[in-house]
């Protein structure tokens, strides 16, 4: 049976996520319409587009800023994140010490702190780079952590019977094991170091997508605020895409890939 | 012992001149728990010889699977010795090869470099032992499943290919430890079938821990009985029935009447969990 060009584009995945948004794009049209919302409260979308595009190299430059402080947060997380957690899950003294203040530190609103970073390091990428990295440090501390728990009793019994040296079973077994856990702490990650860059944009900048959207409020710009906004979902959404790609090139064997095989084949 | 059985293994015409290639000599094992020490294992004593079948009975938890980690060198005995081929065992020997119930296949390896995994940790010539490896796919049926992932296989497969993994590298023992456990009858009976043809062709030491009475005897030269926890051995038989064995041999009134002989003492322990 063929499939008709409608139906196939319906099915494939990139396609949903798509029309809903022009779904709901239409909806919020026709319900500022009827209702008649004034602008001030919220834009309509056509006046959002415009924005969009009247602003576009300003918005362009600006998240340019916000994607360096988002992926020089990420990165220090991976750095500092990935180690942590083996310690933690190697060695129970580091887990009985560390881990429980690592949760506690996790309770501390970064929005609250973002200001002293201002103060400390001053005004630069720096602080932005920092509530990048708070944010997205902890799930990957976390899931990492899982990961490398999670390999089971008996295949580490296997791997001992058949004369593994410590490193040959960390490399072969519990670091390859622990991967598809460790990215999905990165995907988690990646999308709040987003929020952590801007975070760190709010309280003190003068540039990047976290700024636009402190002038556009204080202008009532609306359409620009939801131009930044939308901006500002395309780099999460960007990211979390490339972190994805990453994942489906280095683990092709997990589970979550192959459904999609599956599904093709 | 009016026995049919032709086989060398019978424990009846074992020469007292053949060296054990198994010596477990008063061996006990006490865990040591926050509650205090736990005794898994009463001393025990047995011998097996090389080219013997030996399956291994008992109530759950009576210390069946630690009695085998400890042959395998993943536990220390608390007291006692234990030898394979003369060699006191401290940590894992070369010369054995282990199948655990679940078959602990590596999602991200194919079939062939899931048996290789066994020679790359021992750091063996992989080109030395590729031909062996295929070989063992061949017999065990899995000649074209090479290049297949685990999650790809049926249970049956993916057991087939632990067995091979824990083969590949050409060991005189191999110890299994329920590896059947978690299949359906139908496919259980197959791979007793399997298992079978395996050992003979291969000529190896096995000993078989399992829950099943059927199993143990329609495999082995000798069942040995356990009691309850702290583990020691209740009883051995030994099995007389001609090989190679068929699974109609099942409704053989010898084979009927050791399995109800060994079923008795689970029975006479209030604890049969098969």
């Amino acid at each position: 049976m063929k499939a008709s060009l409608g139906s196939r584009i319906l099915y494939s995945a990139w396609a949903r996520p798509i029309l809903l948004i022009a779904l709901l794009l239409v909806i919020w049209e026709l319900v500022i319409v009827v209702f008649r919302i004034p602008p001030y409260l919220i834009p309509a979308p056509l006046d959002v587009v415009k924005q969009l595009v009247l602003e576009w190299p300003k918005l362009f430059r600006e998240s340019l800023m916000t994607t360096y402080a988002t992926l020089g947060g990420f990165g220090l997380s991976i750095l500092f994140g990935i180690p942590m957690a083996l310690l933690i899950a190697y060695s129970r003294t580091t887990e009985s010490f560390v881990y429980p203040l690592l949760v506690f530190s996790q309770s501390v609103p970064k929005v609250a702190i973002a200001p002293l970073f201002v103060v400390w390091f001053g005004f630069g990428i720096t602080p932005k780079i920092i509530s990048a990295f708070l944010l997205g440090f902890f799930p990957i501390v976390v899931s990492t952590v899982v990961g490398f728990k999670s390999v089971e009793r008996e295949m580490l019994d296997l791997a001992h019977s058949m004369k593994a040296t410590k490193l040959q079973i960390f490399m072969r077994i519990s670091l390859p094991h622990a991967l598809p856990s460790i990215f999905a702490g990165l995907k988690v990650s990646v999308t709040l170091a987003v929020v952590g860059a801007v975070v760190g944009e709010f309280v003190g900048s003068n540039s990047g997508i976290g700024y636009v959207l402190q002038i556009a409020n204080g202008n009532f710009d609306l359409p620009l605020m939801f131009a930044a906004l939308t901006v500002l979902s395309l780099i999460g959404v960007l990211l979390f895409a490339a972190v994805d790609l990453v994942e489906k090139l280095m683990i092709p064997w997990h589970a979550s890939h192959r459904t999609e095989f599956h599904a093709t084949a | 012992m009016s026995s049919v059985s032709s086989s060398v293994r019978h424990s009846g015409e074992r020469g007292a001149a053949s060296q054990p290639l198994i010596r477990i000599d008063g061996v006990t094992k006490v865990y040591r728990t926050a509650d205090g020490p736990v005794e898994s294992l009463k001393p025990l004593t047995f011998d097996l010889h090389a080219g013997e079948f030996i399956a291994i009975v008992g109530p759950s938890g009576c210390g069946k699977s630690t009695l085998l980690k400890l042959v395998a060198g993943l536990l220390t005995v608390t007291d006692g010795e234990i030898r394979v081929e003369g060699k006191p065992v401290h940590g894992p020997p070369d010369n054995v090869g282990i199948v655990f119930q679940s078959p602990v296949l590596l999602a991200w390896r194919n079939v062939l470099e899931n048996v290789l995994l066994q020679i790359e940790m021992r750091r063996l010539s992989r080109a030395e032992y590729l031909p062996k490896a295929q070989a063992l796919l061949a017999m065990t049926g899995l000649q074209d499943f090479g290049a297949k992932f685990p999650w790809e296989l049926s249970g049956g497969m993916q057991q087939r290919t632990a067995i091979c993994r824990a083969l590949v590298h050409d060991p005189s023992v191999l110890l299994m430890d329920e590896p059947f456990g978690a299949l359906d009858a139908m496919t259980r009976e197959r791979m007793n079938l399997e298992l079978q043809r395996i050992w003979y062709e291969t000529k190896k030491t096995v000993m078989l821990i399992t829950h099943s009475i059927p199993e143990a005897v329609f495999l082995a030269d000798r069942v040995l009985v356990m009691t309850e926890r702290p583990g020691s051995i209740a009883a051995i038989y030994d099995v007389n029935l001609p090989r190679p064995r068929s699974l109609a041999m099942m409704g053989d009134p010898e084979f009927v009447k050791l399995a109800q002989t060994i079923r008795g003492h689970f029975y006479a322990q209030g604890s049969l969990d098969a």
